[in-house]
């Protein structure tokens, strides 16, 4: 019988600790198909983050190394720096990426750091417990805004997508979704070129991939694929903000 | 051959020839000169030499650079290594070897560019977040700001832990004669450190133990580490330590001031000496514990007092421990100490009638 459809070489056989219906799963998996089809699984390290992929080393079955809070574009600048024939990517979600850590993104942007950054963005803290997020929406109820995030007190959505394409560093910045088969497929296509833009030596590459939190927003699976779609991707529009 | 250097050059230099060939940085006084150093030798050697957008991103470089597998360090004065903390308590917790040089300033808070040795709790206690040391190395002069840079990396590799210089804003602007000796050592091979795989197993360098029971054995491999580190790496130099009555203890610019205290007391009559902690973690315990003829002991440091704790710990109350100290970038005179001295000579004939 032939095999159609397997376990990625490059994710361990582990099972995956994300609550049901969360698309960290789906993302990982992409990101681990990539890196089997672009066969770099021997020479691809990892950065995780802090936050619900802090575990991301156990799932990934290459080389891997945990940041702090936010750190994770530096500690990829360093190895890349060290290491410039292995492909290094960092994934980060958006407390990590777009708070605590915004400088250390924007610097490696504008510097060209030749690597990936895979950036999750579920609009709330996932691992701490439901928290306001950079990205979380107006209006959102999370457990630190109760009534809402309201923009005089809390400010804005940040856009991250959007900011890092205006810097000359950066070579591909693009924002997919994972709320349907069709945007999944996107997404992984989108994966892919992140890779191979690090492959050519092509300076920064980000795909920034909006995704759900049914634990803490609340919702079940398919209730939250509907709400990233009716209130995420109006105020984060999908598409390449920068393909050099 | 001796060569002319300024101290902050000096440990550039040693760096080079230790083999170090990557530097993340971010510009503060009085360090300036070292990165600047390197920034202008690293690319005709291959090296990397990398401004970052701030001391928290520049540790986190050093932490993935170190991961790789290779030789790196880091620069900066008192309130940059303050911001460094959160990084070195990773690079501990993971047991990455990189070097770490603080050229001490005035503090706190921004306070002054003039130098101090009020960063000595921050360096020896922890300074970040959980129970770890890093080695730490107190040179006195330029020439040791090179010696010492070798066996800082020398130490972080066989340890596998972060090494500090401690060195403070004198030591760094101040030129002098140095030998630059050849750096005989070898650097290891580093079978955990991430990179290339070819075939073996896949390495994952953290610092996370969510399970307690897993955390709390980490800790005590750790702890065991930090004791092997303290019974084979107490350093520290004795100077006219044998007939003493009176010893100073000293570290850095204020060791040097000491010997000139010294000579001038014993001019005097005054039986005095010095001992001069090298390595500052771990503290030189060893050193205070043949007491011999010595009465009294005077720590004398650019702080409120931080290193005389150490001090009176390793003497457990057998003799009285005396301390002077300036602060704010005010460095004592010869003659300001010496009348500590010769005040602590008074009490001890006071006793004796």
């Amino acid at each position: 019988m032939k095999k159609v459809f397997e376990r990625p070489k490059s994710l361990t056989d582990v099972h995956f600790t994300y609550c049901a219906g969360c698309t960290h799963g789906m993302i990982h998996r992409m990101v681990a198909e990539t890196i089997d089809e672009l066969k770099i699984q021997d020479r691809t390290i990892g950065v995780s983050p802090v936050g619900c992929s802090v575990f991301a080393y156990e799932f990934f079955n290459f080389d891997m190394v945990a940041a702090s809070h936010g750190r994770a574009p530096a500690v990829a600048t360093g190895l890349k720096r060290s290491l410039p024939e292995c492909i290094i990517f960092t994934y980060q979600g958006d407390g990590d990426l777009a708070a605590i850590g915004t400088a250390e993104i924007v610097h490696a942007a504008t510097r060209g750091e030749n690597i990936t950054v895979i950036f999750v963005n579920n609009a709330i803290y996932g691992m701490t417990g439901g928290q306001m997020a950079p990205t979380t929406l107006i209006g959102q109820k999370t457990e630190t805004t109760p009534f809402g995030r309201d923009a005089r007190a809390h400010g804005y959505p940040i856009r991250i997508a959007e900011m890092l394409a205006t810097l000359e560093g950066s070579s591909y910045i693009v924002r997919t979704s994972t709320h349907n088969p069709q945007n999944v497929r996107k997404t992984k296509l989108a994966v892919k070129k992140a890779f191979e833009n690090q492959l050519n030596n092509k300076n920064f590459n980000l795909v920034e991939i909006l995704s759900t939190c049914p634990s803490n927003w609340g919702l079940d699976s398919i209730q939250s694929l509907k709400w990233l779609e009716e209130n995420m991707i109006p105020y984060f529009p999908l598409g390449e903000f920068k393909n050099i | 051959m001796k060569i002319l250097m300024k101290g902050n050059e000096a440990i550039g230099e040693g760096a080079i020839r230790a083999g170090c060939r990557y530097f993340f940085g971010y510009p503060i006084t009085p360090q300036s000169e070292l990165p600047a150093y390197l920034a202008e030798k690293f690319p005709s050697i291959g090296g990397v030499f990398l401004q970052a957008e701030s001391e928290i991103s520049a540790i986190n470089m050093v932490y993935g650079a170190s991961c790789a597998g290779v030789r790196v360090m880091t620069s900066s004065s008192s309130p940059g290594i303050s911001l460094k903390q959160e990084g070195i308590s990773y690079l501990a917790a993971a047991e990455l070897p990189c070097l770490i040089v603080n050229v001490m300033r005035g503090g706190p808070g921004l306070g002054t560019i003039q130098p101090s040795q009020s960063d000595y709790f921050q360096a020896t206690k922890g300074g970040g977040h959980g129970d770890y040391h890093l080695i730490v190395l107190a040179p006195h002069s330029v020439q040791e700001m090179v010696d010492l840079t070798y066996l800082a990396f020398d130490l972080a590799d066989q340890y596998r832990n972060p090494a500090m210089i401690l060195a403070d804003g004198i030591l760094g602007q101040m030129m002098e004669a140095v030998e630059l000796k050849e750096y005989a050592s070898e650097i290891p091979h580093k079978n955990w450190a991430v990179g290339k795989s070819q075939g073996r197993k896949r390495n994952i360098i953290t610092s996370i133990y969510i399970d307690p029971k897993v955390l709390e054995q980490h800790n005590l491999r750790l702890q065991a580490k930090y004791k092997i580190i303290k019974a084979h790496e107490e350093r520290a130099e004795e100077w006219m330590k044998e007939d003493a009555e009176i010893i100073i203890a000293a570290y850095g610019t204020v060791a040097r001031i000491a010997k000139s205290v010294i000579k001038k007391a014993r001019e005097k009559g005054i039986k005095a000496g010095l001992i001069r902690p090298i390595t500052l973690w771990p503290f030189p315990d060893k050193y205070f514990q043949d007491l011999g003829k010595i009465k009294r002991i005077l720590t004398v440091e650019l702080s409120s007092g931080q290193m005389v704790e150490d001090v009176r710990l390793a003497v457990n109350g057998r003799i009285p421990v005396e301390f002077y100290g300036r602060m704010g970038g005010m460095v004592p005179s010869i003659e300001e100490i010496l009348e500590q001295i010769e005040k602590i000579n008074s009490q001890i004939e006071r006793v004796k009638l």
